[in-house]
């Protein structure tokens, strides 16, 4: 029934603490990466990790917050695939295959998405729901095939393109480290007045406007910040591959980071990042379990997984231990004490036991 | 608001909103035919008529959701005229809606936030790198929404959810929100709607209150003849898009053409 007020000032741990988890099990997997104790295929699943929550996130914003349905996320990822493994091609011979080449790949790939999502959106963003939809939809399949049919001395054609292959043992540190400042800066814009402003935007577009929201002006940024993302997350995804093949960026893959949006919970941020990693653990699992003849059943047990979850996520029994043993709640006992002596700073005034 | 091209009328009082020959055209409807209001400073304007007569297509015409077919409307001198909804309010007009739109999923004290967001400035790339303004504003942000909600006693619910607040609370917390845009004018869609009578009563408290305590010039829809007669001071009666009468509340309300568009002859 109540709900705090987010976006004070005052730093609030609870909000914090999803970074924390994150940055607490990058630093593991780091160091057990760099003593040597883990093994080549984990590094891999991390890899994909972190690549599927910056996608879920970046989507999360636009589907969960604004309230718009993208279904071309990969499509931006596309853009930041191809641009930024080009541009990491490109340098490589000049400045080897070392961060700072990484790191321009990633500006260039980003910067590309993130000016591919104003382009779209400034048509696109005066459409509504469905038709949204169609144009990002389209989108993601026109970059996709037109990637493969320009001339293969740009983009590799239908072989793909042939990038960099950065040291396993590092790259899903740092692809956790942008995952990271994904998170802060989407977390950050959300947790502010241009928070609330995209979240009246879904609740009520009308009344936003008659609020004096400029309407316009927040879909696009969200649909910028959150290609942005995406581009960047191609990148490293590009990164991970030694040849980056546009049929990996189709309608599926968009559907997939939809799903994993969905799965999470419109809205939750949190939400996005578990389904994200479960997701993918779930699709790796799979692909390694399920190999030679039983390799077709992948989708089928992948989706029966999907509907099990989807069906029992509402069951009364594990809502019940939710609601016990949940994320906030665990958070609140842990914080108890902490939140007592914050409480004179901001009064959180339970109106219905005063009254 | 400085601004040189401020309206007076022949008492020197201050016009508000002149409207001037408003029209609109559905097709072949004409919703708004030639309205002209005068709202000076400080008034509190009713408009009527029965159901159809449009009235709120007025709304909607002040504030920007539709452009008249002809016909110009002035704030405090300034031609608002075709200028999109999230423009007119920044200028100054304000509303509320018929039926109730609230940010459902935001919490109470968060929808008069989003009204008070272009009161307090606080760029997007300051709050994401979380420069020092933001944390700023964001407390005054939490100030100021408070001390609204305290004027319409809504400052116990502050936490809820918009969407969970009884239907008369929701109504005054649409009311909260628009002054939060800091409104030269306020435009209040049947805010008694659906309300019994005591809520109606305390509503009509609550408008008289804001009318002296800010000042506020007020036009409102409204069916409710009890409150209309109780606290307008001038009316303009709609019918068929077209102006029936208008004046002093009780000459219009005993008016014969008036009478007879609302309860037939």
């Amino acid at each position: 029934m109540s709900k705090k007020t987010v976006g004070l000032g005052r730093f609030q741990l609870k909000y914090h603490l999803n970074y924390i988890i994150i940055a607490v099990a990058a630093i593991v997997f780091a160091v057990m990466s760099l003593t040597g104790n883990i093994k080549h295929s984990d590094t891999v699943l991390l890899e994909k990790i972190a690549i599927a929550i910056m996608l879920a996130t970046s989507l999360g914003m636009v589907v969960g917050f604004l309230g718009e349905l993208s279904l071309g996320h990969a499509g931006f990822m596309c853009v930041g695939a191809y641009l930024g493994g080009k541009t990491a091609a490109l340098l490589e011979p000049v400045l080897g295959n070392g961060i700072l080449t990484l790191l321009i790949a990633v500006v260039v790939g980003g910067l590309a998405a993130a000016v591919f999502g104003m382009i779209i959106g400034l048509p696109a963003l005066r459409l509504r729901g469905d038709y949204l939809a169609i144009v990002t939809l389209a989108f993601g399949e026109i970059m996709r095939s037109m990637v493969m049919n320009v001339p293969s001395t740009l983009f590799g054609g239908t072989l793909g393109l042939q990038t960099p292959r950065y040291d396993k043992k590092y790259l899903f540190i740092i692809a956790f480290a942008f995952v990271l400042i994904a998170l802060a800066v989407i977390q950050n814009l959300l947790r502010s007045k241009h928070g609330r402003a995209i979240t009246s935007i879904r609740d009520n577009e009308i009344a936003a406007r008659a609020s004096g929201i400029n309407v316009t002006k927040y879909k696009l940024v969200v649909f910028t910040i959150s290609s942005l993302f995406a581009g960047i997350a191609g990148v490293l995804y590009s990164y991970t591959q030694s040849r980056v093949q546009s049929a990996n960026f189709d309608y599926n893959y968009s559907i997939e980071i939809l799903v994993m949006v969905v799965l999470g919970g419109i809205g939750s941020i949190n939400g996005s990042i578990i389904a994200a990693t479960l997701v993918t653990y779930l699709n790796v699992k799979l692909q390694t379990i399920l190999t030679g003849d039983l390799a077709v059943l992948q989708n089928l047990f992948y989706a029966i997984i999907l509907i099990i979850i989807v069906i029992y996520n509402n069951a009364p029994a594990l809502k019940h231990f939710r609601e016990k043993y949940n994320f906030k709640a665990l958070t609140a006992r842990l914080l108890k004490k902490r939140s007592a002596k914050a409480e004179p700073a901001a009064p959180e005034t339970d109106g219905k036991e005063e009254a | 608001m400085a601004n040189d091209n401020k309206l007076y009328d022949s008492d020197g009082r201050e016009i508000v909103l002149k409207t001037d020959q408003l029209c609109i055209q559905f097709g072949g409807l004409k919703a708004v035919d030639h309205v002209n209001l005068e709202i000076k400073k400080g008034e509190l304007y009713g408009l009527i008529g029965p159901n159809g007569a449009g009235k709120t297509t007025v709304f909607n015409l002040l504030t920007g959701v539709y452009k008249p077919t002809s016909g110009r409307f002035y704030l405090c001198g300034e031609d608002l005229t075709g200028k999109p909804p999230a423009e007119v309010n920044k200028k100054g007009i304000a509303r509320t809606f018929q039926n109730i739109r609230l940010f459902n999923n935001l919490t109470v004290i968060e929808n008069v936030m989003v009204g008070l967001s272009n009161q307090i400035p606080c760029s997007i790339f300051e709050s994401v790198f979380r420069l020092p303004r933001h944390r700023k504003s964001e407390r005054e942000y939490y100030e100021r929404a408070l001390e609204l909600l305290k004027v319409f006693k809504l400052d116990e619910y502050k936490d809820h959810l918009a969407s969970n607040l009884p239907y008369g609370k929701q109504r005054k917390l649409e009311i909260a929100r628009a002054m939060a845009t800091n409104p030269t004018l306020l435009l209040l869609d049947e805010p008694a709607a659906g309300m019994n009578p005591n809520e109606t009563q305390e509503l009509m408290d609550d408008i008289t209150f804001i009318r002296k305590e800010f000042g506020m010039t007020i036009l409102l829809i409204e069916h409710d003849m009890r409150l209309v007669s109780g606290i307008c001071e001038k009316l303009t009666v709609l019918n068929f898009g077209t102006e029936l009468a208008k004046g002093d509340t009780a000459e219009v309300l005993n008016d014969p053409e008036v009478i007879k568009a609302y309860i037939g002859e």
